[in-house]
């Protein structure tokens, strides 16, 4: 229920990035590795997908900065374009599952009526371990990217929606939401105005944890080979696929890892800093 | 209390029948038609209406969830289309992996957490408090499998010291297929450990401040008993629903860490049937898994009836 009973303006989120130290050490990261992924063809300007047989399985060195695989292909720039995949679906799945989440949220939250069916929901859709549930969508919608995103928007809504339900439950008691609704304010642009501008800190700090959640989920099931097309490299693919050569080619698995691990790790940093940030209360607590 | 188990109970019905609408959603959210799907592409349009009629399929879908619920609640979660079996048989012959894998992990993570959890709290802000947080949090950010990948590669091929993968031959006794355990368990178990450190310090800071730890205290109580008598008994509640919800993770985490580990449990039995498009196995391991969860959350309700007094109200 961070922030929910002391509105937090944007101006004071951002007070909060420059003066909590470790939130801007886990923003910085994320930049330079975001940096990386965008503009992967300008940094490396070999081909992900080129081949060179004569150079299979070439130890990490000068030609080679994070090796080559079984084909031969830069290690390095694979790592930097699976980046990109890796990190859309992770910022694809904060920002669905934050929509899902409010919606589902808000309407919890503010009606009375549907307090009840929505909470069971969120505790029904809790129920089902995220890996599982996501390999059970993805093999209903199948394969793909997109799929992928939207199975796990589904998996991960229910976090935020638990979020938006506790914060609107809260908020809508408050005396200004009784004054706008005596002065004839429609009840959309309530919810809207006056209850989801002031919960924008609190879903952030989850939709950040979401964002880390989704991007090892990514990862896991692409090494299980029910997520994107094996030949798309995502940090999950490139380690799937060094797991034959562990034994003479670590690299192969040791640099995806590490990458996941660094992003994931500077997301849930950033989340904890702000989340302490936003709410002294929840910081001595977690 | 009986008022408080009543409830606990129409909830625990409400939140099943809901569980098991979203199953019967999920598994004819497929586009095309399932039975061709699961028979793959050689299989005759004979073929595929025989099986679309076994299904039920031909039927409304009003009917099929009807029927769907009925053939639940008489326990029986169909025929896998792979096995040939039902479903409950398939489960049943998997299941020793997967239950004795998420009850050592979970002890493992229980073991390494509860202690120092109790033990950042009581030193909060020093080193070893900040330490433990920042382990417990990088723990939370590497994938299991990597971690598994890794281990397996050092303490199982390396140095020898684990069985590599596996869970023995057929005729292998429990303590060998034990044996093939240890490893999965440890990265189970570090990875879990995380969530639980983190709870049970949280739990416990809520009740060091407390006016009956200060009184405990200044009555000249020493600080071992004040911290495990007094303060570890009632931080308790909130370490139990953790250990409740850390189920979800631990099978989250089997179904990658038996992938990793070529351990034949119900996580490897799931990820086949997802490449099989084995949609009755699908459908059965999901009812049983969700249902386990919704199942081990009444318990921990009825468990703090035991641990907090207060809750009978």
């Amino acid at each position: 229920m961070a922030g929910a009973s002391a509105p937090n303006t944007e101006a004071s989120l951002w007070k909060v990035l420059i003066q909590r130290k470790s939130v801007l050490l886990g923003l910085i990261i994320l930049g330079i590795i975001a940096f990386f992924a965008v503009f992967a063809p300008l940094i490396s300007p070999i081909d992900p997908s080129a081949m060179s047989v004569r150079n299979r399985l070439t130890p990490p060195g000068a030609a080679y900065w994070f090796g080559s695989d079984e084909f031969g292909r830069d290690q390095f720039t694979r790592l930097i374009y699976a980046g990109r995949v890796s990190l859309a679906v992770g910022l694809g799945v904060a920002i669905f599952s934050s929509i899902i989440g409010i919606f589902l949220g808000l309407m919890g939250g503010f009606f009375k009526r549907l307090d009840a069916p929505v909470s069971r929901l969120i505790d029904a859709m809790m129920a089902f371990p995220d890996i599982l549930l996501a390999i059970s969508l993805v093999a209903a919608f199948g394969g793909s990217l997109t799929n992928m995103i939207l199975a796990l928007s589904i998996v991960y809504a229910p976090r935020i929606a638990r979020i938006v339900r506790a914060s609107t439950l809260v908020i809508r008691e408050l005396t200004y939401v009784e004054a706008a609704r005596a002065l004839g304010v429609s009840t959309p642009r309530i919810l809207v105005n006056h209850i989801l501008r002031n919960m924008v800190s609190p879903v952030i700090v989850q939709a950040t944890f979401v964002f880390a959640y989704a991007m090892l989920a990514e990862a896991g099931l692409s090494f299980l080979g029910v997520g994107v097309d094996p030949s798309t490299p995502t940090w999950g693919t490139m380690i799937n696929a060094g797991r034959q050569y562990i034994d003479h080619a670590s690299w192969m698995i040791l640099f995806p890892g590490v990458a996941i691990t660094v992003c994931v790790l500077s997301l849930q940093i950033s989340g904890d800093g702000l989340r302490d940030a936003l709410d002294p209360r929840i910081s001595r607590r977690l | 209390m009986n008022r408080y188990i009543l409830k606990r109970i129409v909830g625990m019905i409400l939140v099943m029948f809901i569980v098991l609408t979203i199953v019967f959603v999920i598994v004819r959210l497929a586009p095309g038609d399932p039975a061709s799907l699961m028979l793959g592409p050689d299989a005759t349009p004979e073929e595929a209406a025989a099986l679309r009629e076994k299904m039920g399929l031909n039927q409304p879908i009003f009917v099929q969830y009807i029927g769907f619920m009925l053939q639940i609640l008489r326990g029986d979660l169909g025929t896998s289309i792979f096995f040939n079996q039902p479903v409950t048989t398939v489960l049943a012959g998997r299941a020793e992996p997967t239950i004795f894998l998420t009850t050592f992990s979970l002890f493992i993570a229980v073991v390494i957490a509860l202690p120092i959890g109790i033990l950042s709290a009581y030193k909060r802000g020093s080193w070893f408090d900040q330490g433990a947080l920042s382990t417990a949090m990088l723990a939370a950010s590497v994938p299991s499998f990597w971690t598994g990948l890794m281990l397996q590669q050092y303490f199982g091929t390396e140095l020898g010291w684990f069985p590599v993968a596996g869970y023995g031959g057929p005729d292998s006794t429990f303590f060998q297929r034990m044996g093939y355990l240890i490893l999965p368990s440890i990265v189970l178990g570090i990875v879990n450990s995380a969530l639980i450190l983190r709870f049970s310090r949280a739990s416990m800071l809520d009740v060091m401040s407390d006016d009956y730890v200060r009184t405990a205290r200044a009555k000249g109580m020493s600080e071992t008993r004040v911290v495990l008598r007094h303060a570890f008994k009632n931080a308790l509640i909130p370490i139990v629903t953790v250990i409740g919800l850390a189920f979800a993770l631990l099978i989250s985490g089997a179904v990658v860490t038996e992938r990793v580990f070529n351990l034949p449990g119900i996580g490897s039995l799931v990820v086949g049937a997802v490449l099989r498009r084995d949609y009755p196995m699908i459908q059965g391991t999901l009812v049983v898994v969700a249902g386990l969860y919704v199942l081990i959350n009444f318990m921990i309700d009825m468990v703090y009836l035991i641990i907090d007094p207060r809750v009978k109200y």
